[in-house]
C-alpha cells in the first residue's frame, strides 16, 4: 500500500483533493436534500393513491427548484417583538451541524492519485463517533433559539419540546452505539468499516440487532421525524417552533429536517450495514443504502400516526434507555466469555 | 507548516476573546449563552491543536451540548428578558479583581516554564501512534481507577438528590 497522502509530503495535491471531496460530498448532500422532498411528496401521494407533483418539467421533476425559487423570492418577515439576533443564528445553527456531520462519514474504500493513497472520507478522526454525537447535540441549539426568538407561544412550545425530546433520546441513541465501538475497538468511523468488511455477516446489524433497532428508532426521534415531529405537531402548534419564520430562513429549516435525514440514514448505514461495502463500487453501496433508508423514513410518515407527549417520554426513558443499557451489558458478557 | 499552525491559533484566539467578551456584556442572556457556546468551541479547538481530540470531542458534547442547552432551556422559561445588569456593580468589580489576579498567576506560570513543557513519556508522537481515547481509558481503568469510582458515586448521590427535591412527597 502506498503512502498515504498528506499536507507535508504533497500540500498542493493534498489541498486540490481535499477541495474536490468537500465539494462534491457537499453538491451530492444538497441534491439529495432537494430530491428528497420531491421523492417525499411523489411516495407519499402514491401510498394516499394521488400523484403528487406534475405540472412542473417532465414528471414534476423541476418541483424543488420551482420550491426553492419561489421561497427565495418571498418577503423575508422578522417579527417586530422577536429577538433578532437569535432569530436570524437559528435557521443556520440547525442546518451547519447537519452539514458538517457528514464529513466524517466513509463514502468508498482508498483510491491510489499519483503514488499517495487517498481515502474517500472527508477526514477520519480519531473520535469519529464522538465528534457525530456531539454534532447532534448542537442541532438542538437551532430549534430551541427559534421556539424562544419568535416570541410567540406556539413557537415556544415547539422549542420546549424539541429540547426535551432531543436530550431524552440522544443519550438512548449514544448508548445504543457504545455497542458497536465495543464491537469494533475503535471510536473511528473508518476503523468500523473495517472491522465489518469481509462477508456480509460481518455486519453489525446481524451482531447487534437491538442497537440496530434503538439507534434507528432514537434516531428519528432525535431528528423530528414522524411519528416524533412533536415540535411542529402541526394540529396543536400550528407548525411548532418555525411557525414565524418565512421566505429563505423557513426554507433552511426545512433543508436542515432533509439534511439531517440524509445523515442519519448515511450514519446508520456505515455503523451497521458496513458502510461502502457490497456488490457495486463503494459510492454507489452507501447511496443504495442511504436510499434505502430515507425510502424507510418517508414511508413510515406516511403510515404512523404521531405518539402523544407522554409516550414519549415513556418510551426514551423507561423503555430505550434501560434497553441499551442492557444491550451493553450483554455486548460486554460475550466478549469477554 | 508552524506558520499556518500558529495563524490558526491567532484566529481562534481572537473568535474565543471576542465571544468570551460577549459573554458578559450581550444584554441578553441568550445572546450570552450563544457567545458561551462559542467560546466552548473554540476551547475544543485548541484541545485539537494540542493532540487531545477525545477532549475536543468531550468539551462540545458535554459543555456545548448538554450543561449549555439546560442552561438556554432555563433562560427560555423563567423568560428573563434583557437582564438588570448595572445594579451589580460589586459583583463586577470583585469579578474584575479576581480575573487580573487569575491572570497574573497564568502568567507566572508561563514564565516559570513548568506548565508549558512537556513532561513524561507522553508527547505527541506517542498520543499519535496509540491514540487519545485509549490513553485516557487505559490511565482511568488502571492507574485512577479509584478516583474514577469515586467520581461515580459523587453523580450518584446528584442523581438522587436530583430525584428526591424533583419528588417531594417521597
Amino acid at each position: 500500500m502506498p503512502e498515504m497522502l498528506s499536507l507535508s509530503n504533497d500540500p498542493i495535491l493534498f489541498i486540490a483533493v481535499m477541495l474536490t471531496k468537500i465539494l462534491s460530498v457537499f453538491i451530492v448532500v444538497v441534491l439529495i436534500v432537494a430530491y428528497a422532498t420531491y421523492a417525499e411528496r411523489k411516495i407519499i401521494g402514491r401510498m394516499q393513491t394521488r400523484l403528487g407533483p406534475t405540472m412542473t418539467g417532465p414528471l414534476g421533476l423541476l418541483q424543488p427548484i420551482a420550491d426553492g425559487l419561489k421561497l427565495f423570492f418571498k418577503e423575508d418577515i422578522i417579527p417586530s417583538q422577536a429577538s433578532k439576533v437569535a432569530f436570524v443564528l437559528a435557521p443556520m445553527m440547525i442546518l451547519v451541524p447537519a452539514f458538517i456531520t457528514v464529513g466524517v462519514i466513509p463514502f468508498g474504500g482508498d483510491i491510489v492519485i499519483r503514488g499517495y493513497t487517498v481515502p474517500l472520507q472527508i477526514a477520519d478522526l480519531n473520535v469519529g463517533i464522538l465528534y457525530i454525537i456531539a454534532m447532534a447535540g448542537l442541532g438542538v441549539y437551532g430549534i430551541v433559539l427559534a421556539g424562544w426568538s419568535s416570541n410567540n407561544k406556539y413557537s415556544l412550545i415547539g422549542g420546549v419540546r424539541a429540547a426535551a425530546q432531543v436530550i431524552s433520546y440522544e443519550l438512548a441513541a449514544g448508548l445504543s452505539i457504545v455497542a458497536v465501538f465495543m464491537l469494533a475497538e475503535t471510536l473511528s468511523l473508518r476503523g468500523i468499516v473495517e472491522a465489518q468488511s469481509g462477508s456480509i455477516l460481518n455486519w453489525y446489524v446481524f451482531s447487534q440487532p437491538l442497537a440496530f433497532c434503538l439507534f434507528f428508532i432514537t434516531s428519528i426521534a432525535e431528528i423530528n421525524r414522524t411519528p416524533f415531529d412533536l415540535p411542529e405537531a402541526e394540529t396543536e402548534l400550528v407548525s411548532g417552533f418555525c411557525t414565524e419564520y418565512s421566505s429563505m430562513k423557513y426554507a433552511l429549516f426545512f433543508m436542515a429536517e432533509y439534511a439531517n435525514m440524509v445523515v442519519i440514514a448515511a450514519l446508520i448505514s456505515t455503523l451497521f450495514l458496513g458502510g461502502p461495502a457490497g456488490p457495486f463500487p463503494g459510492v454507489i453501496n452507501i447511496l443504495i443504502k442511504v436510499f434505502g433508508f430515507m425510502f424507510i423514513f418517508i414511508w413510515m410518515r406516511a403510515t404512523f400516526p404521531r405518539v402523544r407527549y407522554d409516550q414519549l417520554m415513556f418510551m426514551g426513558w423507561k423503555v430505550f434507555l434501560p434497553l441499551a443499557l442492557l444491550n451493553i451489558v450483554i455486548t460486554g458478557v460475550v466478549i469477554i466469555l | 507548516m508552524e506558520i499556518l499552525q500558529q495563524l490558526f491559533f491567532y484566529v481562534v484566539a481572537l473568535v474565543a476573546v471576542i465571544s468570551g467578551l460577549l459573554v458578559v456584556t450581550c444584554r441578553n442572556p441568550v445572546n450570552s449563552a450563544i457567545s458561551l457556546v462559542m467560546t466552548f468551541f473554540c476551547l475544543a479547538m485548541f484541545y485539537v491543536t494540542l493532540h487531545a481530540p477525545f477532549m475536543a470531542a468531550i468539551q462540545i458534547m458535554v459543555y456545548a451540548g448538554a450543561i449549555m442547552v439546560l442552561i438556554v432551556f432555563v433562560i427560555m422559561l423563567l423568560n428573563l428578558g434583557s437582564a438588570v445588569a448595572v445594579r451589580y456593580r460589586h459583583a463586577v468589580t470583585g469579578a474584575v479583581v479576581a480575573s487580573g489576579l487569575m491572570l497574573f498567576q497564568v502568567l507566572i506560570m508561563l514564565k516559570k516554564g513548568s506548565v508549558s513543557v512537556v513532561r513524561g513519556p507522553i508527547d505527541a508522537a506517542h498520543v499519535e501512534a496509540v491514540g487519545h481515547t485509549e490513553l485516557i481509558g487505559q490511565s482511568l481503568f488502571t492507574d485512577f481507577l479509584l478516583p474514577f469510582e469515586i467520581a461515580s458515586i459523587l453523580l450518584l448521590v446528584a442523581i438522587v438528590g436530583a430525584v428526591v427535591l424533583a419528588k417531594r412527597e417521597v
